[in-house]
């Protein structure tokens, strides 16, 4: 009885504002070309291959990051704790690189790099699904047991190394463990690996979420949670998982970073939980859960990142960009509620 | 079913009408909430509206409570048409609410919840002496012994109801809604509760009353206005009526929502719930040692006011709710340990009661919302099938007749009954052996709920095991072979469908005398 007038309000809508809702829901497209357009025109090194590539291979940590993010945003939750596990993974990473000294062995190991990389990737797991299992089990607040986490992660990562840098991750030959700049530095034609590494994730995740039965089971626990459950969903498996996942990819974004710097310092990533969630953000995902993409939360990462780099090339101070990192946050949440809050209060 | 009132049925100063609903329709879309209600409320006495879920009631009282604006028609306060744009413009006229759910802040004080939004200042902020001095006073005059100072979540439920009655006569009403006020009061708070009435209509304030305790109701009542579909059936003063005339207004002759289907063998027991019991978070058993089957083809109807434990009994059978004992046996075999995707599995679903809440999420489509439940169902290795699930979406979307342009359209798109075709359509996909459904009708018109029943008549036939709740008495005696009637958490009675409504109504308790 009402299918004609629901056709009828549609067909209006689509029709009356099919600019201004390509503009709304293309935003983040629209505001990378813009920013891309601004630089080039007043810097001539931005416009440049090898400028671009330099710029990805920053945005990679913010981009991994976002992902993991992305994922548990899409839950409804937050992660707080990705910049330190991304420092605490760095620091182990680093230690295990320097060799692990068994004292009752009386033997210094060497784990070879694949092996610090796979166990690397296990702790940043383990962190994660403490998160999760706070969350999900002993019904913690996500932003409290983050939180809580972040300061537990970044203080393990200090107290790792005293609060010092390991240098030189480059490995010695004779221990066989050369290889670990080959994250930071090495590309494959010409593309650095550290952006291989955030489009093979970006690739995953985006699959994982559009095309596999987990990805259906985030959206319809992010949507509305007690829904999904009576569905048999099985929500609190998916929340441990998202948490999980978010703390792999931290690790993996800590590797990367510390590949790029051959250094692993503890307090590497301070306030990258917050670029995070503004690169998802500002790629159009709603916090309250439910709603957003990989393709978004990429093209977020990458206004972000090549937003703070542009700024940096024409001689900005440091300062100002954080002006206009916080501005352009602030405008893409005022979007996500134009956006949203119309859609969400049809009857 | 002696009046043992002393409202007398004749008013010495026979109250004059204060506030007026003339021609008042309310429409939400396509769904007619009410459709053109005249209603008239006297001074100093209680007026009483009857009428089932969705007949209109609360819509009407939010209305003339200025909640909502009605699409037409008009409100007459003291012979002058009057338009409130909000609650807050109907308080300034003296017209209060008091909503089934309490809008109270438990965290605070019993003075700070009558005083909320309208602190009373003094020279060094806020006159908490004079506030407690106030709400001293109003308790006095309930004669209620609440100190002013108690948090709100430390007083008992009827107490919290004369809290709310307190804070509305804080602000000088002449004219008091109630919505359903003793549905969850024992029978001595509603004692109390009537004694407050009675003693606010002596003092010329005007009660409307709303309550689905029809017994309990006439006794208080002077006026008696009937619901039905949104519009106005009957009206009377208390003098002239009883309950069946109530019963027979409510529920209508012209009601027919088909009939139990038959020619055809049912199979085996479906469905076994052994001794369940179900507590509430405090401990207390809403469902007690209760035991039924359902075989398989068989509808079988729960009947039973609000808080009866219908809900909790089928949220525990879906695995939803944690049971203190019991069992519950699906084809034989022992489900209780079971997650709820593992029994939805097995054929074990429920439909739940708030589709909103519970049923949709709505941030997805529809054909998303259709193919929820059943995702395993095309996915094969790592990744779902997109045809698989395209096919299984327009299957459901013919299937269960849901109104829609298709299965990308959002949820919010569609009308109720839709709605709820897409929730019963995603439970259906999972190709249960025993559906559940917790008031199925609620909220959807009669065309959608006779088409909802349908559904379940097919599915039976098919040899679909139905076990379905509902609060309206008419719905019980459409598709339902059998009818169980649920009071305080037990069964009361067992009927099959020739019985009367009067029968089930009597059964649960409705009837009864507070």
């Amino acid at each position: 009885m009402s299918d004609t007038t629901n056709t009828q309000t549609a067909k209006r809508s689509t029709g009356g504002f099919d600019i201004a809702r390509l503009l709304l829901e293309g935003r983040a497209f629209f505001a990378l070309i813009v920013i891309i357009a601004v630089f080039s025109y007043m810097s001539p090194n931005y416009f440049t291959t090898s400028n671009f590539l330099i710029m990805s291979s920053h945005v990679a940590i913010y981009g991994l990051l976002a992902i993991g993010m992305l994922l548990v945003i899409l839950n409804g939750g937050i992660d707080l704790s990705v910049g330190s596990i991304l420092a605490l993974a760095g620091v182990s990473a680093g230690a295990m690189m320097q060799g692990i000294e068994l004292q009752a062995l009386g033997v210094i190991l060497y784990p070879p790099v694949w092996a610090v990389v796979v166990l690397t990737c296990v702790l940043g797991a383990f962190v994660g699904a403490v998160n999760g299992v706070l969350i999900s089990i002993f019904k913690v607040p996500a932003f409290v047991a983050t939180l809580g986490v972040m300061y537990v992660a970044r203080g393990v990562a200090l107290l790792m190394t005293n609060g010092l840098t390991y240098n030189n991750l480059a490995g010695k030959a004779e221990f066989g463990n050369t290889g670990f700049n080959w994250l930071g530095f090495s590309r494959i034609a010409g593309i650095p690996i550290s952006v291989l590494v955030l489009a093979a994730a970006a690739i995953i995740a985006g699959l994982m979420l559009s095309r596999s039965a987990f990805g259906r089971w985030l959206y319809a626990s992010g949507g509305n949670e007690r829904a999904a459950e009576l569905s048999g969903v099985p929500t609190r498996r998916v929340k441990i998982a998202v948490y999980t996942l978010s703390g792999i990819l931290s690790a993996i974004a800590g590797l990367v970073l510390a590949s790029q710097l051959t250094s692993a310092g503890p307090t590497a990533g301070q306030t990258y939980e917050l670029t995070a969630i503004a690169a998802v953000v500002i790629g159009g995902a709603a916090l309250t859960g439910g709603r957003g993409t990989v393709r978004g939360t990429m093209l977020g990462a990458f206004v972000i990142g090549f937003l703070s780099d542009g700024l940096v090339i024409i001689g900005v101070s440091s300062y100002w960009q954080t002006v206009f990192t916080g501005a352009v946050i602030v405008l893409a949440v005022l979007m996500n509620s134009l956006q949203y809050g119309r859609g969400g209060r049809k009857v | 079913m002696s009046p043992r009132t002393s409202v007398p049925d004749a008013t010495p100063e026979p109250g004059h009408v204060v506030l007026a609903a003339r021609n008042v329709a309310k429409s939400y879309g396509n769904v007619h909430a009410l459709k053109g209600v005249n209603f008239d409320i006297h001074q100093g006495q209680v007026t009483t509206l009857f009428g089932e879920n969705g007949a209109g009631k609360s819509t009407l009282m939010k209305v003339l409570s200025g909640v909502i604006q009605p699409t037409s028609g008009e409100i007459i306060l003291d012979g002058r048409p009057v338009v409130f744009g909000n609650a807050a413009e109907a308080r300034d006229h003296g017209i209060s609410i008091i909503h089934q759910e309490l809008s109270l802040a438990p965290n605070l004080s019993v003075r700070d919840n009558i005083f909320m939004g309208r602190e009373l200042h003094g020279t060094t902020g806020v006159d908490f002496a004079e506030e407690e001095r106030q709400t001293r006073k109003l308790m006095e005059e309930l004669e209620e012994n609440i100190d002013p100072l108690t948090p709100v979540e430390d007083l008992r439920l009827g107490q919290q109801q004369i809290v709310e009655i307190a804070r509305a006569l804080s602000v000088n009403s002449r004219i008091l809604i109630m919505d359903e006020p003793t549905s969850a009061l024992s029978a001595s708070e509603v004692e109390v509760l009537f004694k407050v009435i009675r003693d606010l209509t002596a003092r010329g304030v005007s009660i409307v009353y709303i309550s689905h305790h029809l017994e309990e109701a006439l006794t208080i009542t002077d006026h008696a206005v009937v619901l039905r579909d949104g519009n106005m059936t009957a009206y009377a003063p208390r003098a002239e009526i009883d309950l069946e005339w109530i019963v027979r207004n409510m529920v209508g002759e012209n009601y027919d929502l088909g009939s139990p289907p038959n020619g055809y063998e049912m199979g085996g027991v479906a469905l076994s719930i052994r001794n369940l019991s179900v507590p509430d978070a405090s401990g207390v058993d809403l469902v007690r040692d209760l035991s039924l089957d359902v075989r398989a083809g068989e509808i079988v109807c729960v009947y039973g006011l609000m808080g009866a434990g219908r809900t909790e009994l089928l949220e525990a059978a879906a695995g939803r709710l944690a049971k203190t004992g019991g069992e519950i046996v699906l084809e034989g075999r022992e489900v209780s340990h079971l997650s709820i995707g593992e029994r939805i599995a097995r054929g074990l679903a429920l439909v739940p009661e708030d589709r909103q809440r519970d049923g949709l999420v709505q941030t997805m489509s529809v054909g998303q919302n259709l193919s929820l439940a059943s995702i395993r169902n095309f996915t094969r290795g790592l990744f779902t099938q997109h045809r698989a699930e395209k096919k299984l979406i327009q299957d459901s979307i013919r299937e269960v007749t849901v109104k829609t342009d298709g299965g990308d359209a959002s949820i919010g798109s569609l009308s109720g009954g839709n709605q709820q075709k897409v929730v019963i359509g995603k439970i259906l996909a999972t190709k249960p052996r025993v559906i559940m459904l917790d008031e199925p009708s609620r909220g959807i018109d009669i065309g959608a709920k006779a088409e909802v029943f349908r559904l379940l008549a097919e599915g039976a036939k098919q040899g679909l095991a139905v076990l379905y709740s509902t609060s309206e008495v008419g719905e019980c005696l459409s598709i339902a072979h059998r009818i169980i009637v649920m009071h305080k958490g037990r069964i009361s009675a067992v009927f099959d469908s020739n019985a009367s409504k009067e029968q089930i109504m009597a059964a649960s308790g409705e009837a009864e005398a507070a």
